[in-house]
């Protein structure tokens, strides 16, 4: 990211550089200021939403518990069998925990991949907000159909002999991957593999010992 | 016509292009619009479903233009005066319970194992019964529980919790002989959208 790019995501007096942005920064502003006066949402809880979710939740909390189960045999059993109690125990900075977390587990013969095609579920409250790539309809649309051919245009190269599991997140469930394990990461500490776990590795697109985005 | 938002297995949308790195919001306006999403939620007059059908409403065209968080913004404006939420002292609805998950007072009907198909996707309305898996078989691998049921609380009729089944299709029943023989998707289905099936039944193909 260069120094124009950076100015521009955060400087938010910044004035929209095309027509569109600039109507639909002005739509929510009406919008809001609306809510605001009938007293449907208060200023502050957009605030205080907007800044957790920009500064607090995000794949780090997933890379913690990736990390976790790596080290702990007993934790993994936990993490697969009630997700929801296990994350408890780590004291995460997470979101509304509504809605369940599943974990599905990456082994030698079978990798699993996650997508929503009906819109863009995504496990939020533990990982952040979802990639516009995620978000996108060509994702969307193709990797319940060729998830091999997917995986490979996003630099995932799976043996021909290793079952793909796609999960399609159509109701109030929410999937998270725990990938594997990297090769000779056996003398890691528990805080050096929690570097080795990517946000997309969490989604199934990438393989754990990646370079990590946050 | 098929929903513009059902986009599971539709060609030719083309390739996926992932940024090396992106910041949380392209632009402010997306946090607030996120940030009003959730608040709305929080107090109570806004559903998950009722939003969801928002978007989905939306004109397709626009539908597919839009970027994620002008989707959210074109349900809530037109969703939150629908529910009251810009009416003169008007109150939210009486609250709901927590999350989704709920009582069903009835055993399941189906159990893990069971092949069952899906039904044919109700063309009205919000439902979460994705098209490319209508009239395919699929295997339950999990019975989730009661959950709050969208076909119903999207449009004002009620919570009406169904039992939830994570379901699995091969990817040769829902794409036909050429699928790849080593892949399956697993999706999450209410009970009303299933129907027992005979294991044995003739394959199912796309042509």
């Amino acid at each position: 990211m260069n120094e124009h790019d950076h100015d521009d995501q955060h400087d938010h007096a910044h004035e929209p550089s095309d027509p569109e942005a600039a109507r639909l920064a002005l739509r929510a502003e009406a919008l809001e200021a609306l809510l605001v006066e009938r007293g449907v949402v208060r200023r502050e809880s957009i605030d205080a939403i907007v800044a957790r979710y920009e500064n607090e939740i995000g794949p780090l909390n997933g890379a913690k518990l990736v990390a976790r189960a790596w080290s702990d045999p007993e934790f993994k059993r936990r993490l697969l069998a009630d997700a929801r109690a296990a994350i408890a125990e780590l004291s995460l900075p997470v979101g509304d925990t509504a809605t369940p977390i599943v974990v599905v587990e990456n082994t030698p013969g079978v990798h699993n991949v996650v997508v929503c095609t009906l819109c863009s579920c995504y496990p939020s409250s533990l990982l952040g907000l979802p990639p516009r790539w995620y978000k996108s309809p060509p994702y969307r649309a193709r990797v319940v159909r060729e998830p091999r051919a997917v995986l490979r245009e996003l630099g995932l190269e799976l043996p021909e002999t290793t079952e793909v599991r796609v999960w399609d997140s159509s109701a109030e469930l929410r999937y998270l991957v725990l990938p594997e394990r990297p090769l000779g990461s056996e003398e890691a500490s528990e805080a050096e593999l929690v570097e080795l776990v990517s946000r997309d590795s969490l989604i199934g697109v990438a393989p754990a010992g990646a370079p990590r985005e946050r | 016509m098929p929903d513009v938002h059902d986009l599971g297995g539709r060609p030719g949308l083309g390739r996926i292009e992932r940024e090396a790195r992106e910041p949380v919001f392209q632009a402010r306006w997306e946090g607030r619009v996120m940030g009003m999403v959730y608040a709305s939620r929080r107090a109570n007059w806004l559903n998950l479903d009722a939003f969801r059908h928002g978007v989905e409403r939306m004109d397709p065209q626009r539908y597919l233009a839009a970027s994620y968080y002008e989707r959210w913004l074109a349900s809530i404006e037109r969703v939150l005066p629908e529910l009251g939420a810009l009416t003169p002292g008007a109150a939210p609805p009486p609250l709901a319970p927590y999350g989704f998950e709920r009582e069903v007072g009835a055993p399941a009907r189906f159990a893990v194992g069971s092949t069952l198909r899906a039904r044919a996707r109700n063309p009205v309305g919000h439902t979460r019964l994705p098209g490319y898996v209508s009239g395919k078989r699929g295997i339950v691998v999990s019975v989730r529980g009661g959950y709050v049921f969208p076909d119903t609380n999207a449009h004002g009729q009620g919570e009406q919790p169904q039992y939830l089944y994570s379901v699995r299709f091969g990817a040769r029943e829902l794409w036909g002989a050429a699928a790849d023989p080593r892949a399956s998707v697993c999706v999450d289905l209410f009970e009303p959208y299933l129907e027992a099936a005979t294991s044995g039944a003739r394959e199912v193909r796309d042509e």
